[in-house]
């Protein structure tokens, strides 16, 4: 049986002082890796006879911004099917210079999540055939879950921010 | 036998064998009893107007019961539910699919202003992008004000005059979304 330390006590074999981070919740396993390291590790776990995390879960990003100069994660979810072993990888750059490695040659399934996240992100992912937007509106031009933007409709003229909350 | 209710004739100058009355009424009253709804319905809203359309309320008592799922033949588009920012230019050619004369209704607090949902990505009620003749409020609105609110179009339908799609007023309605 595949478990969270023998996983990680791979990983760490593997890669060393790039994992920054390693934890435990709700029993699955989280990495955090250094952004260089990001698709070798991924590849790694794919590609690992062991490990063996053939399917790309879901790919999505956060935007936090008070980690100064990580300001912008990337968090990858992976799954052994056949162990039934999950993993979950995170990767942090900062607002300036958030050019991210793309998966989409290892999963195809990471093509559509990946245009997601630059999409209410701005994260860029080099290597993405088709890095534009996929769900907002082309013309759009800002990434809305940037906490920099309110949530709200800002063309609104017929509501009291006082009962609104804004 | 069950009562049927007929619709009452334009007033006018009756005697043996002929009614005498304006064009505007008769029109006005013929269209008005057989308006075809083109729903455009994305969400909850739109089950309530399944409802409208079933047995229980039936909207075919008022002559709408042939849908038009073609804008090209239909005289009222129906909004029904939550229209996304990226849906707008959709429902924009929706309509100008329609022919002239054409009523819109924007049934539910999401299509008359956006209701709950004030968000970035919600269009905040579809008058930003196509001029609305009648508004029903409600979240959802029960079926019986959806009739309400197809009794008010033919209102409208029924007291409108020939000209008023030739006026200048209505052009100027028109190019303030930027149709024509």
């Amino acid at each position: 049986m595949l478990t969270n330390q023998y996983a990680l006590n791979r990983i760490k074999e593997a890669f060393g002082d790039h994992i920054t981070d390693a934890s435990e919740s709700y029993e699955m396993l989280t990495v955090s890796v250094n952004k260089d390291s990001y698709f070798d590790l991924i590849k790694f776990l794919k590609e690992d006879a062991e490990l063996n995390c053939m399917f790309l879960t879901d790919l999505t990003g956060i935007h936090d911004p008070n980690r100064v100069n990580e300001e912008l994660g990337v968090i990858v979810h992976l799954h052994n099917l056949t162990a039934n072993f999950r993993i979950r990888v995170k990767t942090f750059a900062s607002a300036e210079h958030h050019s991210i490695k793309s998966l989409t040659s290892l999963f195809k399934g990471a093509n559509w999540m990946e245009r997601e996240t630059f999409d209410f992100f701005g994260i860029h992912f080099s290597g993405h055939p088709n890095m534009k937007r996929i769900l907002n509106v082309d013309d759009m031009d800002y990434h809305p879950l940037l906490k920099q933007y309110p949530m709200e409709d800002q063309t609104r003229e017929d509501k009291n921010n006082k009962y609104f909350g804004r | 036998m069950s009562e049927i209710k007929m619709t009452e004739a334009p007033p006018g100058i009756e005697g043996p064998g002929f009614v005498a009355t304006s064009l505007d009424k008769v029109i006005g009253l013929a269209r008005s009893n057989s308006i075809w709804p083109l729903p455009f319905a994305t969400s909850c809203c739109g089950i309530e107007f399944m409802a409208t359309m079933g047995a229980n309320y039936d909207l075919a008592r008022f002559g709408s019961e042939r849908l038009s799922f073609s804008p090209r033949q239909a005289d009222l588009l129906m909004v029904m539910g939550t229209i996304a920012k990226k849906m707008a230019p959709v429902l924009r050619q929706v309509y100008l699919q329609m022919a002239e004369p054409r009523w819109v209704i924007a049934v539910g607090a999401c299509a008359s202003s956006g209701g709950i949902f004030d968000t970035y990505s919600v269009l905040q009620g579809i008058d930003r992008v196509i001029p609305v003749d009648v508004y029903v409020p409600g979240c959802p609105p029960r079926p019986e004000q959806i009739i309400d609110g197809v009794m008010r179009i033919q209102d409208l339908v029924k007291n409108e005059s020939l000209r008023r799609r030739n006026s200048a007023e209505y052009k100027q309605l028109l190019a303030g979304y930027g149709i024509q």
